[in-house]
C-alpha cells in the first residue's frame, strides 16, 4: 500500500528536503505514525494533543479531512495526502 | 527590500479597502526563486472578520497547486489591519509559514491614507523591510 504524502515547504526540514514522501495507513492518524517513523518530528507538526492542529490543513484527495473523519478518515492504497499550514492572522 | 509594480502595489490597497471593516488577505504570486511578484491573486477570508484573517482551506489548496504547476511561490502573502496599525501581530508572526514570503500589511483604518509596510517572518522573528513600488513615477 503506497499513499503520496505532499509536503509544505516549512515541513521539508523533516524530510531531508523532499516535496513528496510515502506512507501507508488503513487511516490518517496510521498514515502519520507512518511517516514519522521515517520522519521523526514530522507528525508533531500535524496533530496535537487535541486531534488535528487547527491551523494546518490535511486533504485527501484534495478533499479536507476536517469535512471526512478528520485523523480517523480511512485511506485506501493510491490515495494523494497533501499537508498546507493555514495561512492565517489576525 | 519588496519590489512590486504599482499596479499590483494599488490592487493590494484596492482589495484591502473593498473588504474594510473586514480583513482583506491575499496572495502575490512570482517565478521560484525570482523575488518578483507578478500575479496578484485576492483571497476570500473565510473568517470574514474585522480583527482575523484565513484563507479558505479548499480555496489555497487550488491557488497552491495552481502555483507549484507554473513554478512560482507566494512571493507576497498580504492582508490587511482595520483598526490597528500595519504591523504584524502575535497572531501574525505565529501562524505565519512562508519563510520566503514578504508579509505585507495594509492599515485601512483611516478612509483617506493606506499604510502600506514590509516584514520577512522568519522563526518568529519580524524584520521591516522597505517597499519599492516600481512604475510609480508620473
Amino acid at each position: 500500500m503506497a499513499i503520496e504524502v505532499s509536503i509544505p515547504t516549512i515541513l521539508r526540514q523533516y524530510t531531508s528536503g523532499e516535496k513528496t514522501v510515502a506512507g501507508k495507513g488503513a487511516t490518517l492518524a496510521e498514515l502519520l505514525s507512518d511517516l514519522d517513523l521515517r520522519h521523526p518530528g514530522l507528525a508533531g507538526r500535524i496533530v496535537d494533543d487535541g486531534g488535528l492542529k487547527r491551523f494546518v490543513n490535511v486533504y485527501i484527495n484534495d478533499e479536507d479531512v476536517r469535512f471526512l473523519g478528520g485523523l480517523e478518515t480511512p485511506l485506501a492504497d493510491g490515495d494523494s495526502v497533501t499537508v498546507l499550514p493555514a495561512v492565517a492572522g489576525g | 527590500m519588496l519590489r512590486i509594480g504599482k499596479a499590483i502595489y494599488d490592487a493590494i490597497i484596492a482589495h484591502a479597502r473593498a473588504d474594510h471593516p473586514d480583513e482583506a488577505c491575499g496572495v502575490v504570486a512570482g517565478p521560484l526563486g525570482s523575488d518578483r511578484p507578478v500575479r496578484f491573486i485576492p483571497m476570500t477570508n473565510a473568517e470574514r472578520s474585522p480583527t482575523f484573517y484565513r484563507f479558505d482551506s479548499l480555496e489555497q489548496l487550488k491557488v497552491w497547486r495552481e502555483m507549484d504547476a507554473k513554478d512560482e511561490q507566494p512571493v507576497v502573502i498580504y492582508h490587511s489591519h482595520t483598526a490597528t496599525e500595519a504591523y504584524p501581530s502575535r497572531t501574525d508572526i505565529s501562524y505565519a509559514s512562508e519563510p520566503g514570503a514578504h508579509y505585507v500589511l495594509v492599515a485601512t483604518r483611516h478612509p483617506d491614507d493606506a499604510e502600506v509596510r514590509s516584514f520577512r517572518i522568519v522563526d518568529g522573528e519580524v524584520s521591516e523591510e522597505e517597499v519599492v513600488v516600481v512604475g510609480s513615477a508620473e
